[in-house]
This record gives structure tokens, C-alpha cells and sequence, in this order.
């Protein structure tokens, strides 16, 4: 199949399309989930979604999508609180209430989910599929859901853009100016609770905190302003999502929810690798530059040292002892001086024994290591 | 609406205010008043409730019994003249924002619902800045910024707030000489303005040369009033215990106004 039959392919559409919306959604809100250090509350409420789901199937009687997520919806958000009121009212920390409300909950799941595949009944068929995803199983009027959800999120969030920045920032400081602090925190919680439900029929309970914390996470790196962080987050979410479901859709039989969330995680890995400033590789080069950049300056310093000992600007140095002096050959180093026109490989006096050949500073690196010198200097002050 | 004012000659009024938490009273019983004008400073022991105290006052922690007011009103109807400088260490500086945008932060409050800051918001902010001396730092991602430059950033945010009593929680922790100088010049010239500073302090070798009012507090108030008659030896033995033991007594208790003029800058 090309990517332009794919491309008109029914299923593949509302899959990619659904994909695209998870992504976007999740991506925007994970930002301020993740800049809030409620990445785990994303994963205990996605978890906590399970039980809802089978409520809502029990209820229903059959496999309405509709009722699925309000139960989805309600049970996470249920989870949610029962954490918050745990960490409040107990001495319990905040990890440690986050894995009980999870494990819990998820339990609870998964007891009905073997429950209701007890019952024989027909229509149970694909329930399980919600812990994984099915992501082929999405149709158009799922997407009419998820596109509402969307809608009302990213709404809300362009309209409280401000009052969420420092809430998500200083929320002590947003009280103090008289700003519904609790109910901004909750919201923010509440939307995280209903981007989890947009993603359980794609990628499911189990992998969904991965889609809410990997795009804000990979954007942070590259941005250092909370609107290129959001927008690149919703990007990486749409890219990634995209990108796993056209990979699924070529290779058959892969699923879908967990392509996307290693497309996903294969931009934060780049992203905390590459990232100018805050990634590794980047961190590694700085560290390479300083150490050669001190090397370089202690040599010139130590001919500089040897020379004002000897009384003798012109005084040469012989290469040996400048290695045996910093304990490691230093001949490249010396050639870097010599390059800058900082020192020169001259011939000894004639009638001396010993090499030839000997280092002799420049006036330029004289004043150079002078400048060094009294910048040490300062600091040490 | 007509309101009768409740002790409205004093900057800030607090009554037989109480603050718990599981149980314990982390505040008991304070009384504690500031007049108009001055530069107050609040000190006393590690847990003794300093930071307690201005959050309790502006409503950030719930209270048990008491109450507060600010010209005479409780703090929710003086919001808008009230500047609160949290500590420095309450927020991850790692946010991804600069520093010219946290200081607009201080004007959300006057903006409302749904306005967004523009051109004149952020001209007062960049003001705000000049006043600190960060000017050359407002596009400065947060985290990039030295521990005194954060604080400068925090001081500014409460300037743009223009208000008439302002709150700082250890203003002066953890900065350098320079910033530390900077932070007390501006805070004398709010006070000069006829505005009230109140600080929470930590220093105790500076407190009579920052300060002309003080609070000793140790969950209860141990003393209070100008700081000539509250700076004694006696009192704050009472307030920090056998920790007084730790400090240099003849340093502080000792030292008269003549400490004043060696406070000059060097």
C-alpha cells in the first residue's frame, strides 16, 4: 500500500486523525502537568481509568463509548482525589500515595474486567482492549468525542493562559493576589484526567502517562519560554502520534498505541541528547572545551612561571619538563600555543648540551599568561 | 459600602491570632502591630512561625482563631495594596520563562480574567526591573540567573504590585554583599515614601541597622515595638534559648548607632 491508498483508507484516517488529537491534546496539557511534577499523577489517573471503563460497560450493558468515558472520567478523577486527601490528611508522601491510589484502582479494573469476560456476554468483546489500546477500533463518531474534549481543553487553556502560568509557577504568590488557587489546580488536574480518557481507546491505561509526560518533557528541552514549551509539546504529540499510526497502518499487524509512544519517546531521547544547553551531548562539548581551554592556560602559565623563577623572559623551556611537570605530554597543547603565537619552538643556546630545540613565550603570551594570572587572582579574592 | 475601619492608624493589626498544624500550634496567640512608615523586621529561632506569620496574614495558610487587618480592613478587601515577596526557594527556577515575565506576574492581579499583559504592562514591568538594576536582564531565561539576581527579580515583581505594605520572606538569604545592599536601599526608600516593610529576617547582626521596628516571635510573641527597646540581650535570650550560646552575644547585643556609620559601604 502507498501512503496516498493509506491515506484514503477509512480506518487509517480516523486512526491517524484520532492519533493527531491525542497528541495535541496531550501534549499542551502534559506541559503544565509536568512543570506541576504531576507526571505520575497522569499515570495513576490513567490507571484509575480501568474500573470506570468497566462500570461504565456494566451500566450501559453494551460497549458505548459514551458511557465508557464518563466512567473513565469519573473514576480517574475519583483516584485523583483520593491521592490529594491521602498526602493531606495522612503522613503518607506524595510517591508513596500515588502508588497505592494507582495499584488500587488498577486492581479494581482489572477485578470487573475478568468479571464482566466471566459473564459471556456477547458485546464484552474488545474490552480488554483498553488496556493496551485498539487504536483500529476508533470510528468517526469517537473522533466527534475527542475532538470536543480537544476543544474545551485547548479553549480553556488559551482563555486562563495567565492565571495557569502562575499558578503552575508560584501558586503561594497567584493566592496571594486573590486567585482561586484550588480551583485553577484542580482544573489543570480535572484536564489532565480528560486528556487520559481521550487516549485510552488509542493507546490505552497502561502506556497513556507516557503520552502526557514524553512531549513536554522532549519540548522543555528546547525552549526556554512556557509558549514555545506548550507549542512544541503540542507538536511532538501531533508528530509522534502521526507518525506511530502510518507506521502501524504499513507494517500489519503492530499495534498502534505503542508505536506511537515510541515514536514519542524517540523525540525526548534526541531531545535530551541534542538539546542546546540542557542535553548531554551538548553538556559533554562544553565540558571537553573548558577542560582543553585549562590545560592550555596552565601550560602557559607554568612557561610563564619558569621563566619569571629563571629571571628571564626569554627563558627556554625544556619539552620534557613541562610533561613531567603536568604529569601528561603536552606537546599538543604547546603546538596550540605556537599556532596562537603565544610561544615558539626555538634552538637552544648553541653551546649548551641537552635537545636542541626549547619552548620560549612570545611578549603576546607573556601578557597573555599575565592576563590569565590576574583573572585567577581575582577570583580567588 | 460603608465599612467601620478597625484600628485604622496601623499598617497592620493582628489579634490573638492562632495557627495549627496536626495539632501543634505553630502560632499562639499573637498580638502584633505596625505602624505606618517603618521598616519591620521579624525575627526569631528556626519553627518559630516567621514565614507562618505572613502567609497567616495574607490568607495563604487557614488560621484557628484571630484576626488581621491592613488599614483597618481584612486583607481581601487591601489586596490590591499589599506586595508579597515569597522566598526565593518556594519555586523551581528551572520554569521556562524570563525575567521580565515574572515581574509582569505582579500586575495579574490589577489585569482581571482573560486580559492578557501588553505594551503598558510590560513597560512597567521593564521599570520595575531598572529599579532592581536588572534592566540588562529581562530576557534572561530564569534558571540562567544567579541567586541574587533571582531575588532582585522576586523584589521586583512586588514593586509593580505599588502598594502600601509589603511582605518579605528572607529577602536576604542566601545573596551576595552587593545584592544584599541593593535589596536594603530599596526597601529604605519605600519606607522614606511613607510605605510599611515588613521582613522576616534572618541575620540578627543587621537587624539594628535595617530595621527601626521589631518583632521577636517564637510561636509566641516575645517582644515587640522599636527596635532600640526590643534588641536586648535579655530578650532574645528568651527567644532563642541556649542557642544565643552559638552567636557572638558582645557582636550584636553590644553593638549601639555607632554601628550604624561602620554599616556604610566599605
Amino acid at each position: 500500500m502507498t501512503l496516498a491508498e493509506m491515506l484514503q483508507d477509512y480506518t487509517i484516517q480516523n486512526v491517524v486523525a484520532g492519533a493527531a488529537l491525542l497528541g495535541l491534546v496531550s501534549g499542551v496539557l502534559g506541559s503544565f502537568a509536568v512543570l506541576r511534577r504531576q507526571s505520575l499523577l497522569g499515570d495513576t489517573m490513567s490507571h484509575a481509568a480501568l474500573p470506570g471503563v468497566c462500570l461504565g460497560f456494566i451500566i450501559a450493558g453494551t460497549r458505548d463509548i459514551g458511557s465508557i468515558l464518563a466512567g473513565a472520567l469519573l473514576t480517574g478523577a475519583l483516584a485523583a482525589l483520593v491521592m490529594l486527601m491521602l498526602t493531606r490528611l495522612s503522613r503518607l508522601k506524595t510517591d508513596a500515595g500515588l502508588g497505592i491510589t494507582l495499584s488500587t484502582f488498577f486492581a479494581m479494573g482489572v477485578v470487573l474486567l475478568t468479571h464482566i469476560q466471566g459473564m459471556n456476554n456477547a458485546s464484552q468483546g474488545g474490552l480488554d482492549a483498553f488496556l493496551f489500546g485498539q487504536a483500529a477500533a476508533t470510528l468517526r463518531s469517537d473522533l466527534w468525542i475527542m475532538g470536543g474534549i480537544t476543544l474545551i481543553a485547548l479553549t480553556l487553556v488559551a482563555a486562563l493562559w495567565k492565571e495557569f502560568k502562575l499558578v503552575s509557577f508560584d501558586a503561594e504568590f497567584a493566592a496571594s493576589l486573590g486567585l482561586p488557587v484550588v480551583w485553577l489546580e484542580t482544573l489543570l488536574t480535572v484536564m489532565v484526567a480528560l486528556a487520559v480518557v481521550v487516549g485510552l481507546q488509542m493507546v490505552g491505561v497502561v502506556l497513556m502517562a507516557a503520552m502526557v509526560i514524553a512531549p513536554a518533557v522532549a519540548a522543555r528541552q528546547w525552549s526556554h519560554r512556557l509558549e514555545g514549551m506548550v507549542l512544541l509539546a503540542a507538536l511532538i504529540g501531533v508528530a509522534g502520534g502521526i507518525f506511530g499510526a502510518l507506521l502501524s497502518a504499513l507494517s500489519r499487524g503492530l499495534a498502534t498505541g505503542p508505536l506511537i509512544i515510541l515514536s514519542v519517546s524517540a523525540v525526548v531521547l534526541v531531545s535530551l541528547t541534542l538539546a542546546p544547553e540542557r542535553g548531554f551531548a551538548w553538556e559533554a562539548v562544553r565540558r571537553w572545551h573548558a577542560r582543553r581551554r585549562l590545560r592550555y592556560q596552565q601550560v602557559l602559565t607554568t612557561l610563564y612561571r619558569l621563566a619569571m623563577h629563571h629571571d628571564d623572559p626569554g627563558f627556554p623551556s625544556e619539552q620534557g619538563m613541562l610533561d613531567t611537570y603536568h604529569g601528561l605530554r603536552t606537546r599538543g597543547v604547546l603546538r596550540q600555543l605556537a599556532r596562537r603565537g603565544l610561544a615558539e619552538w626555538r634552538p637552544g643556546p648553541p653551546d649548551e648540551p641537552g635537545p636542541p630545540r626549547r619552548w620560549v613565550l612570545t611578549s603576546a603570551g607573556i601578557a597573555e599568561a599575565e592576563r590569565v594570572l590576574d583573572r585567577l587572582g581575582q577570583e580567588e579574592t | 459600602m460603608t465599612q467601620s475601619l478597625h484600628e485604622p492608624k496601623l499598617a497592620l493589626h493582628v489579634e490573638d491570632l492562632t495557627v495549627s498544624y496536626h495539632s501543634k500550634p505553630v502560632l499562639w496567640d499573637i498580638d502584633f502591630d505596625v505602624p505606618p512608615g517603618v521598616m519591620a523586621g521579624i525575627v526569631g529561632p528556626n519553627g518559630a512561625g516567621k514565614s507562618t506569620l505572613i502567609k497567616s496574614v495574607l490568607g495563604l495558610v487557614p488560621t484557628v482563631a484571630g484576626h488581621v487587618t491592613l488599614h483597618g480592613r481584612p486583607y481581601k478587601a487591601q489586596r490590591r495594596r499589599v506586595g508579597y515577596v515569597p522566598q526565593r526557594s518556594s519555586v523551581d527556577w528551572d520554569f521556562p520563562t524570563t525575567a521580565l515575565d515574572v515581574v509582569t506576574m505582579g500586575l495579574y492581579g490589577r489585569l482581571g480574567w482573560l486580559r492578557r499583559p501588553g505594551r503598558r504592562e510590560r513597560e512597567e514591568a521593564m521599570a520595575a526591573l531598572e529599579l532592581v538594576g536588572m534592566q540588562d536582564y529581562a530576557g534572561r531565561q530564569i534558571s540562567q540567573l544567579s541567586g541574587g539576581q533571582q531575588q532582585r527579580v522576586f523584589l521586583a515583581r512586588a514593586l509593580v504590585q505599588q502598594a502600601d505594605v509589603y511582605f518579605l520572606d528572607e529577602p536576604m538569604a542566601g545573596v551576595d554583599a552587593t545584592t544584599e545592599r541593593a535589596i536594603v536601599d530599596i526597601l529604605r526608600r519605600l519606607r522614606d515614601e511613607g510605605k510599611t516593610v515588613i521582613v522576616v529576617h534572618h541575620d540578627l547582626q543587621t537587624v539594628r541597622s535595617y530595621f527601626d521596628w521589631l518583632l521577636i516571635l517564637n510561636v509566641r510573641v516575645i517582644a515587640q515595638g522599636p527596635v532600640r527597646e526590643v534588641y536586648t540581650a535579655d530578650n532574645l535570650k528568651r527567644a532563642y534559648g541556649g542557642q544565643i550560646a552559638l552567636l557572638d552575644e558582645a557582636a550584636f547585643v553590644e553593638r549601639n548607632d555607632a554601628a550604624r556609620a561602620a554599616e556604610a559601604p566599605r
